[in-house]
């Protein structure tokens, strides 16, 4: 699985990263984490408000911190 | 049948006890077990009925509930400061100890009240508008109209000054004119509900309502001139490059909320907003109060006063750098306005601190060419003075 946490390093950027990482080591997946945090990939990504969360190529939330409860329903548990 | 004897009974059982005190043991442990068990399930049962109700008529339920209980209690607020300030602490209304005391003990918990009801009203109405939403409604729009509705949909779209750049990049993309993402990034950040119910709560509803109004007024106007100006060519390159291949607009659309989705979402701006806020509140309202009782009307009047017209160009200038959101800036607003500052004076001061900020700037950089970015700050800047000039003639 592949993740993507786009943010160009505010604290809302830095509590979704934890949050993600969190949720992957609890749901025990096998998931590369990514911090993106260039605009110009964001852009290119299609993603115009962060922080947002990319999986497998999908932006699942833009513009907000998502729950845990998301995040593990994202990764499919 | 082979009869039992009573040693076979116990043959066997390896739980046997070798000596009376062992079998007290035993049977201790057993009971301290079962009590564990027992706490344990009660703790269960208290916890799931203290919980937040996760069906809608709950959540409706308890939002009421706190909302008649708020209201009683703010009603109740201004006797219960005359009550702990006279009769428990004993000390005289009319010194200036008992002044400070009572507005402390009056104006705190009515600010924070406040805070929290308005923060929940604006986090349910926030989930109404994502900024995709924003972005759809503003596509398209001529320009006149388009920044009046920028600037209003700045108060109502979720925005964190870090989102600045991207959202920038997402307008501009959809086909949002250039002016009217400027009348939007100068309003959402300076034009809040935190700052508008800070204002509220320690300055009266008329200074609210005059920051509200100009503040929307800087930024429909900035937004405007800088449309006017033709500066599209200044955006770097690269987003004028995105621009053109992404013109069909990215960004998925998320699912729609339903109504205890959108409870949840007050409820969590009122943890998220006044847990982050309310301690700024506490200290400013400490200072102010310091002020009430203690500081003469009139000390600032010479340096910040209306006579002092080269004051308003020096609080632009000094507040243009300098950044802090409207938590931070309003207690000192309050304490500039106690000493005898004009009004004019204090809310240029406040929209520059708020309004622009070098690292903000540094992080517009980024897309903008330096003189689109210099055209930016000039015309927000000169709108600032103007509201600053305007209200210390008129007031």
């Amino acid at each position: 699985m592949d993740i993507k946490v786009l943010g160009p390093g505010c604290p809302k950027c830095h509590e979704t990263e934890k949050l993600v990482r969190e949720a992957v080591a609890e749901a025990s997946v096998q998931a590369q984490v990514t911090k993106v945090s260039d605009f110009q990939e964001m852009a290119r990504l299609g993603v115009f408000a962060t922080p947002a969360v990319m999986v497998d190529g999908k932006v699942r939330v833009s513009g907000k911190v998502p729950s845990k409860k998301e995040i593990l329903a994202w990764l499919g548990r | 049948m082979k009869e039992l004897k009573p040693l076979d009974m116990m043959a066997g059982c390896d739980c046997k006890p070798k000596t009376v005190r062992e079998a007290r043991e035993q049977l201790r442990a057993q009971r301290a077990e079962v009590r564990r068990a027992e706490s344990e399930a009660r703790e269960k049962r208290v916890a799931e009925a203290l919980a937040p109700p996760s069906t809608l008529p709950g959540k409706l339920g308890l939002a009421s509930a706190a909302l008649i209980i708020w209201w009683n209690l703010y009603g109740m607020l201004p006797d219960i400061a005359r009550f702990l300030t006279q009769g428990v602490f004993g000390l005289d209304l009319s010194s200036h100890l008992g002044a400070s005391v009572e507005f402390f003990l009056y104006d705190t918990p009515k600010v924070l009240m406040l805070l929290t009801l308005i923060v929940f009203f604006v986090g349910v109405l926030r989930s109404f508008f994502t900024p995709e939403r924003t972005r759809r409604l503003l596509a398209g729009k001529s320009e006149a109209a388009g920044n009046v509705l920028a600037a209003l949909l700045g108060i109502v779209t979720p925005f964190c000054s870090c989102s600045a750049v991207p959202l920038f990049i997402g307008f501009l993309s959809a086909g949002v004119p250039l002016g009217v993402t400027f009348s939007f990034l100068i309003s959402a950040p300076m034009v809040n509900e935190v700052a508008v119910v800070l204002l509220y709560g320690l300055l009266g509803w008329k200074v609210a309502a005059i920051y509200m109004g100009t503040g929307l007024a800087v930024a429909m106007v900035s937004g405007f001139v800088i449309g006017r100006l033709r500066l599209e060519r200044h955006v770097e390159d690269w987003v004028q490059a995105v621009r053109s291949e992404n013109l069909a607009g990215g960004g998925d659309e998320a699912e729609p909320l339903g109504w205890a989705e959108r409870i949840d979402a007050g409820a969590l701006a009122v943890r998220d907003i006044v847990g982050k806020v309310w301690l700024w509140v506490v200290a400013g309202i400490a200072v102010g109060a310091g002020i009430h009782g203690y500081v003469p009307e009139g000390m600032l009047a010479s340096i910040m006063g209306r006579e002092a017209w080269w004051s308003v160009p020096a609080a632009v200038a000094i507040g243009i750098p300098m950044y802090s959101n409207a938590a931070g800036i309003v207690p000192v607003a309050q304490a500039l306005l106690g000493k005898g500052a004009a009004l004019g004076t204090v809310l240029a001061f406040m929209m520059a601190v708020i309004a622009l900020s070098l690292p903000e700037m540094v992080i517009l950089r980024k897309v903008l060419k330096p003189r689109l970015l210099a055209a930016f700050v000039g015309v927000v800047g000169l709108g600032i003075l103007l509201v600053g000039f305007l209200f210390n003639a008129i007031l």
